[in-house]
């Protein structure tokens, strides 16, 4: 993983933690267009991405006396941001909020659709702007608990370990929700190139 | 999963075989599974790319003016937002 997109440019602890001005809002800098992106993932509501936004920073300034350095700052803070998301969620949402997904649907597999192979387009195919969209859609309707850590992963780039330490679950765990995700776009996409080539087809 | 290793229990290392993960015993049951089985082959070719048209398809982190602004704000930082 390129380890240059989540470590920050020498953001000061020390500094930090007592109070420097300067240095905090270095910090905001470096990472608020990171929190809002994940919040926007995570949500997929501008409002409630904003909410967490300042919610997050509120309480990782208000925080900073007691950030240990066990997990790096930004590890640390994609932490109290998925908390505030979570916590915002069950707010909206009390019904809904199940982290897992139940598990049967992963095995309603249609073995016709899983032996086609499409990754042998040409490249200009597949990152047609339909196909990225499509893809954006399914990761975004994800179920929650795997939807998080496809974003730690794929988006924020982080290692298994460190989205471990984040939600505050296991790696195998975290093994898991990435496989599951990680199938269920590919089953998506699948079924979209599968439409596709038959709508094609019909047109010839 | 020692003798009775299928198709599935092969499908469930593919994601970990994509990161390295994966430890090296099973990665070599897994490539001699795939040498001869056409269907893991296409659900890792195609989990690959899955992976690929993602990654290319994943926008900039940007913040909007306006939240900005307001988060600023918030954080008593306004001084900090004209540079
Ligand atoms: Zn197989």
């Amino acid at each position: 993983m390129d380890k240059s997109k989540v470590t920050p440019p020498d953001i000061s602890v020390d500094k930090l933690v007592k109070g420097d001005r300067d240095e905090i809002a270095r910090f905001v800098e470096t990472y608020s267009a990171r929190v809002y992106r994940l919040g926007m993932k995570i949500l997929n509501n501008e409002q409630d991405a904003e909410d967490i936004l300042q919610e997050t920073f509120l309480k990782a300034i208000r925080g900073l006396p007691t950030f240990e350095g066990r997990s790096s700052l930004s590890t640390w803070l994609y932490r109290i941001a998925t908390n505030e998301a979570l916590m915002l969620l069950r707010k909206r949402h009390p019904e809904t909020i199940s982290i897992d997904a139940p598990t049967e649907d992963d095995d309603e597999d249609n073995e016709a659709l899983e032996i086609v192979d499409w990754s042998h387009q040409p490249e200009s195919e597949l990152l047609e702007k339909e196909t990225r969209q499509k893809i954006d859609s399914a990761a975004s309707q994800l179920p929650l608990g795997l939807r998080e850590v496809f974003m730690l992963r794929e988006m924020e780039g982080l290692s298994v370990k460190e989205t471990a330490e984040v939600l505050d679950v296991s790696e195998s765990v975290v093994k898991t929700r990435l496989l599951r995700a990680r199938m269920k776009l590919r089953r998506e996409l699948t079924r979209y190139f599968v439409e596709k080539q038959k709508k094609e087809v019909a047109d010839e | 999963m020692s003798e009775h290793t299928d198709c599935h229990d092969y499908c469930a290392m593919i994601s970990e075989f994509i990161d390295g993960e994966l430890s090296s015993e099973l990665c070599t049951k897994l490539e001699e599974h795939l040498a001869g089985c056409t269907n893991c082959t296409v659900v890792l070719n195609t989990m690959k790319k899955t992976i690929d048209i993602y990654h290319e398809s994943n926008e900039p982190a940007e913040l909007p003016e306006g939240v900005k602004k307001r988060l600023y704000s918030s954080l008593s930082l306004a001084d900090y937002i004209r540079k």
